[in-house]
């Protein structure tokens, strides 16, 4: 288990990698549906506003 | 079938087909992930020259790929914006370009990791990697003139130039390992020739590929959603929403 | 002016307008040819005149230079017809704009790139710049400094609109001037070393066709937009 986190002494290349790769997929993924989110907030409110 | 995509051309379709798409696209890349992952980091054997570093290629590879890939859509999109003046192919143009960009910065810095283990660099100025550099300086380019204008259907029109007169880098990158001879290492999976590596590295690739194209698609879909929604706010669909 | 001017009168007649105007503003355009020549002499300075050290380097520098001193000069095109309402009269006119465009392009080298190429030998000599090098320096920016006037019209028309146009253009046109820069360096600097330069001047050569043909439309379409 330790030699696969170690990936032969090459771990403080590849693990970062890997990592970088899962926050830049998080990030793509997240980031717009929460911009969806508060804009339907935004258009909930205004049409209360409207009525 | 040209009916289809013709509906699917408009913006209320389009959102609501893509809503429906995107819990499915995302369990699909799930899978894909688990299994290019598995296939990369246990099960694809230890290479004999670089040891464990060569496994941060079922990273980097996919990500260049979809860096390239992600620009000839967006190209695409531009020529249907310049001579249609399709909203939806506005809408995916400039919600492509973030993802665009992701990936390749993820490409160059995977890219870099793996140099310094590999060649003993972070980086070298040899031609395939400026002229990925060049590429992220084109994605930011689009991103930043499409936020400087404000009427949003213009700056539409003006990163499809951008984009369509940047498409010259692209076969640069890809032939740029053909034509210097650099530190790069020219092309080990090409369409038609048998691959230099075993299969059981080479499908992980191909899997990690597969996995960031549902990728692509899953990400493209929420931001086209949330796109769509601010433009057409004052609209009467979204009334309807 | 008639309506009926021909295509090439109505080509020639934008272009000594366009030369007429730089010569009344003589100050605007000698500025950044100071600016080339400045920045070429703070290489030496910063870096330690070593002749060998500067000869290497050289071709490099130039080329920087003529890039940053481009790009400084290249608001000069539409800026002054977009403040003042004369591009929305070419736009209307009944002559091809790409070719209207080409014109103005054509100025702006005359104006900029043309005296580029004169105190390139000049600054080539003071740097050590190998006498088989020389020609072909010149040659790179014969052949150069017109794309870099072609392309950075199409970033212009694309910003001329901007409140900050001049940043962001800065942004979009250096990545497209690139290519250039590194056939034009690789060219000079294989000629140094006595190999071959064929290869990365057919290249030049081709990027200078391909922007000839294709840059005045891609400016047209990037100015119907701006002026929209």
């Amino acid at each position: 288990m330790a030699e696969f986190f170690n990936m032969g002494g090459y771990a403080q290349f590849v693990w970062p990698s890997y990592g970088l790769a899962a926050v830049v997929l998080w990030l793509n993924w997240y980031i717009p549906r929460k911009q969806h989110e508060k804009v339907l907030r935004q258009l909930k409110r205004r049409r209360k506003v409207e009525n | 079938m040209f009916l289809w995509f013709h509906k699917l051309g408009s913006p209320p379709h389009f959102y609501r087909i893509a809503g429906k798409w995107i819990p499915w696209l995302g369990w699909i890349f799930v899978v894909l992930l688990a299994a290019g992952v598995y296939g990369g980091l246990i099960e694809a054997p230890t290479d004999y020259q670089q040891g464990e570093s060569y496994r941060i290629i079922f990273v980097h590879v996919p990500a260049a790929w979809m860096s390239l890939f992600i620009y000839m859509a967006m190209a695409v999109c531009g020529l249907v914006i310049v001579v249609w003046r399709m909203k939806l192919a506005e809408v995916v143009l400039i919600s492509s370009a973030p993802i665009g960009a992701s990936f390749t910065f993820l490409a160059l810095v995977t890219g870099s990791l793996w140099g310094k283990p590999m060649w003993g660099t972070y980086w070298v100025w040899d031609a395939r990697l400026t002229s990925e550099l060049i590429l992220l300086f084109l994605y930011l380019g689009v991103i930043g003139l499409h936020n400087a204008i404000d009427d949003k259907r213009v700056a539409a029109r003006a990163v499809a130039i951008l984009t369509i007169v940047g498409v010259i880098n692209i076969p640069i990158i890809h032939y740029s390992v053909e034509w210097w001879h650099s530190l790069h290492q020219p092309a080990s999976l090409s369409k038609f020739d048998k691959p230099s590596m075993p299969p059981s590295m080479y499908v992980p690739i191909l899997i990690m590929a597969l996995a960031f194209q549902v990728y692509y698609g899953l990400a493209l879909f929420q931001k086209c959603r949330a796109e769509l929604l601010l433009r057409e706010r004052n609209s009467k669909w979204v009334e309807e929403l | 002016m008639s309506a009926r001017l021909s295509l090439l009168q109505a080509f020639f007649f934008l272009l000594r307008r366009d030369l007429l105007l730089a010569l009344r503003n003589r100050a605007e355009y000698a500025v950044p040819l100071l600016f080339f020549v400045l920045v070429i002499t703070l290489f030496p300075l910063a870096l330690g005149a070593e002749p060998r050290l500067l000869e290497r380097i050289a071709p490099g520098i130039i080329w920087v230079a003529a890039l940053l001193a481009s790009m400084l000069s290249l608001e000069s095109i539409f800026r002054s017809d977009f403040d003042d309402g004369s591009l929305e009269q070419i736009l209307l006119s009944a002559h091809p704009v790409g070719v209207l465009v080409l014109a103005k392009v054509g100025a702006h080298w005359l104006v900029t790139g043309l005296p580029l190429l004169i105190v390139a030998p000049l600054l080539a000599e003071m740097l050590g710049v190998d006498a088989r090098a020389q020609p072909i320096l010149l040659l790179t920016v014969l052949l150069g400094t017109p794309v870099l006037s072609l392309v950075g019209a199409i970033g212009v028309a694309l910003t001329v609109g901007l409140r900050k146009g001049g940043i962001i253009l800065s942004l979009l046109v250096l990545p497209l001037y690139v290519p250039v820069l590194i056939f034009a360096a690789s060219a000079v600097d294989n000629a140094a070393q006595g190999f071959d330069v064929s290869a990365p001047l057919y290249m030049l050569l081709a990027f200078l066709f391909l922007s000839l043909s294709l840059s005045p439309w891609a400016t047209a379409a990037a100015l119907r937009m701006s002026a929209s």
